[in-house]
């Protein structure tokens, strides 16, 4: 084994985005365009360095704004390369043109999230609003836990979005600094076993996706009303619905091959098979929250908790057959979805999506957001929140807090009365 | 430089790139410039177009009037998705592609200045085209900062106010190999400069003046003959700067000597939308030629003395 690859291979200390820029590297992208922003910057200053260094091999373009960073992957990915990015918050709010061109055009490219939240007031820290802004663009989107999903993620990533039937890009978010600026032990496959996995995109490309004077074609032309744009939007929104099959074959052939486990690829559980009160949360306070579940299962309680994996599809059926025998469920958002009939964008498609089977449709379901603009949230709000459902259940009646707002909770509210 | 009687050994002299049935108004600058810019440029050429008139003329899909890739892009991405174009295939060990950017005056001096900014300055190895017809066509003819004083839009209906952005200008400060101006009023000198930047490494613009009967209320039969006149009395002045070094072309040479310009006043009364120019406006134009030859004189004065120090 040569120097270079054992800083690739193996398991490492890395912060989440050096996790990112590895996989990337691993994933052998072929184009690369970046623009720094916090929390993301440390993901594109790492390929910056690989590729100066020699130790990666791809165009590195430093593009001067986050639209012509998408707008330039977009190009990128139809001359038939495989393209990455990353970025954050005001990032993706400024390409959200280009990154609906992307889904439109049906190019599969990964780009990772350091989620933060959105502006004003400027605020550089954990909040997934920001890939929420982007969920009906037609992007698959995934919300990582933990400093190994974030690496694993982008290589499952590029297997799952270059799937003919599939032909969607991904997004994969994670919590800006708590995991984008932490360091935890990365296990890093080595490159000979990643390449079996991930195979390199075709030469001659898709039937949709190609590049070639002989057999001119041309991208993104104005479609009239009668001339099939309802059905190509019907397309994507069924190639999404594809991808929930893909993303469950492609996660379990990663755990056969690398042996970590992301339960269906959709989401995880933790402790749900005999559980009455069951969470759904995600992104890193979801990781933390199985404490909470452990501390409260000792004390009798019957708690489990849903990791949601992917939020893109929806996993609407599958979450329907896991929490069918629940007598009461939360939802916790670390995002915010204005106005909506909860506050908060998971809370809002949970109900949706119960809603569809005679199993599920009297559920209560309590909708909880907290952590935005990175504010801590320990495991004692944690055990709050099932306190919470412990009360609904017990007494049929939501108890009253500073928390409560139109019948979600806003844990970890500053309370205004008491200063 | 191709002349008249080279016409017909023109390698692609009989090859249409952009075919016919696309839906260009008749008299269209815009189409005539791409069929030339082609014909220079031949068959492995990749256009990104912007949100533009190009974008939507070149045919309602399944039609397609492009023999050769063609993408579509946002308003604001051409210099960016062209880069993204360049450097995927460069990925793919592809090198023989000319990879152009064709945008108006929209996509380039307003909303795409800034990637188009960023391109240049990378040092991009692509053609930037900006078919300048002096206002957002597409949209239904608002101003754009192209647009000249005293034109009228949909949205200064009673003549614009501002001058005219120099666009060529602001990209020759950008120290890229090839800056070009050119017109579809003389198409061998358009077809030439075309010629020259496929060949240059590196980031080339071309800003092409190119009539747009509707938006300037002006007979489609005389795009050609308002583009001329244009060229003879000054207010557009063809020129190239290669690697800094700045030439008049066509028949802007003769022009340096104010008396050899010919007067403005017919080349106003050609189009409906200077309907409303009185002196004022008249003066402002007039200004404008001025303030455009004088950069012009500079330069040449420039490089007089440039070359007399060497
Ligand atoms: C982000 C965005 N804003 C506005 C538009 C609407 N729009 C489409 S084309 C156009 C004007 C284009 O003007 P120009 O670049 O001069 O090209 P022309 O139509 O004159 O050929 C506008 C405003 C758009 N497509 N995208
Ligand atoms: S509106 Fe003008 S620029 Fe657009 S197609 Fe017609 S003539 Fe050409
Ligand atoms: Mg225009």
């Amino acid at each position: 084994m040569t120097k270079v690859e054992s800083e690739f291979e193996g398991v490492h200390l890395l912060k989440g985005n050096f996790a990112a820029a590895y996989a990337a590297r691993a994933a052998r992208v072929q184009v690369v365009t970046a623009f720094p922003i916090t929390p993301q910057t440390l993901i594109v200053e790492k390929i910056s360095d690989l590729v100066d260094s020699g130790k990666m091999n791809c165009e590195f373009i430093r593009m001067e704004s986050e639209h012509s960073v998408m707008a330039a992957l977009v190009g990128a990915s139809i001359a038939g390369a495989r393209t990455y990015t990353g970025t954050s918050g005001q990032g993706l709010l400024y390409m959200a043109e280009p990154v609906h061109w992307a889904a439109g055009t049906r190019l599969p490219m990964v780009m990772s999230i350091a989620s933060r939240g959105i502006a004003p007031p400027w605020n550089i820290w954990a909040d997934f609003s920001d890939v929420m802004s982007q969920r009906d663009s037609g992007w698959l989107i995934q919300l990582n836990s933990t400093h190994q999903e974030i690496y694993d993620s982008v290589l499952m990533g590029y297997k799952i979005t270059e799937d003919p039937e599939v032909m969607l890009p991904l997004m994969a978010a994670y919590g800006g600094f708590i995991l984008s600026h932490t360091s935890k032990p990365v296990d890093m496959p080595p490159q000979s076993e990643i390449d079996s996995f991930l195979p390199e995109i075709p030469e001659k490309g898709w039937d949709h996706i190609f590049l070639d004077a002989d057999r001119p074609m041309m991208h993104g032309a104005l479609v009239m009303p009668g001339d099939f744009y309802q059905e190509f939007r019907m397309k994507i929104h069924l190639a999404q619905l594809r991808a929930k099959e893909k993303i469950k074959v492609v996660t379990k052939e990663f755990k056969e091959k690398f042996g970590r486990d992301y339960g269906n690829g959709l989401f995880y559980e933790y402790k749900t098979s005999d559980a009455e009160y069951i969470m759904i949360n995600y992104g890193e306070i979801a990781k933390q929250m199985e404490l909470t579940i452990d501390t409260l299962r000792n004390e009798g309680y019957n708690v489990g908790m849903i990791n949601l994996r992917t939020y893109r599809p929806f996993p609407s059926e599958e979450l329907i057959e896991k929490v069918k025998h629940a007598k009461i469920l939360g939802v916790v958002d670390r995002a915010t979805a204005f106005g909506s009939p909860t506050g908060g964008p998971v809370s809002s498609d949970v109900r949706a999506a119960l809603q569809t089977s005679s199993e599920t449709r009297n559920l209560s379901i309590i909708p909880f957001i907290n952590g935005l603009g990175g504010r801590d949230v320990f495991p004692e709000e944690q055990r709050e929140q099932f306190e919470i459902l412990f009360h609904v259940l017990d007494k049929g009646e939501y108890p009253k807090n500073k928390d409560l707002m139109h019948a979600t909770y806003w844990t970890g509210t500053i309370d205004r009365r008491s200063t | 430089m191709t002349n008249m009687k080279d016409l017909k050994t023109l390698p692609y002299k009989d090859r249409e790139f952009f075919l016919q049935g696309n839906a260009t108004c008749a008299g269209c600058g815009l189409d005539l410039s791409l069929r030339w810019a082609l014909k220079a440029l031949g068959p492995k050429t990749v256009i990104v177009s912007p949100a533009s008139c190009l974008n939507v003329v070149t045919g309602v899909w399944p039609k397609g009037a492009p023999d050769f890739p063609m993408i579509n892009m946002v308003f604001a991405g051409a210099a960016s998705a062209a880069t993204g174009v360049y450097h995927g295939l460069k990925a793919r060990g592809i090198e023989d592609y000319t990879v152009v950017a064709y945008a108006g005056d929209g996509g380039t001096t307003d909303i795409g200045l800034q990637a188009l900014s960023g391109a240049a300055e990378r040092g991009t190895n692509i053609i930037y085209v900006c078919y300048d017809n002096e206002a957002y066509m597409n949209t239904g003819v608002q101003r754009s900062s192209s647009t000249p004083v005293g034109a009228i839009t949909t949205t200064t209906y009673y003549g614009k106010v501002q001058q005219k952005k120099n666009l060529p200008g602001i990209m020759s400060m950008h120290n890229i190999p090839y800056v070009a101006t050119a017109s579809v009023g003389d198409p061998l000198d358009l077809y030439d400069k075309f010629k020259k930047a496929k060949d240059i490494k590196g980031f080339k613009y071309i800003h092409i003046y190119a009539p747009c009967p509707p938006g300037w209320r002006s007979p489609s039969e005389k795009s050609v003959e308002i583009a001329k006149m244009a060229i003879d009395n000054g207010m557009w002045i063809l020129y190239e700067i290669e690697n800094g070094f700045f030439r008049l072309t066509g028949k802007s040479k003769r022009l340096t000597d104010p008396k050899k310009r010919k007067p403005i006043e017919e080349y106003i009364k050609s189009q409906g939308r200077f309907r409303l120019v009185k002196k004022e406006q008249m003066e402002k134009l007039e200004q404008y030629r001025e303030l455009m030859w004088n950069q012009v004189s500079k330069e040449l004065l420039f490089q007089q003395m440039d070359e007399k120090s060497r």
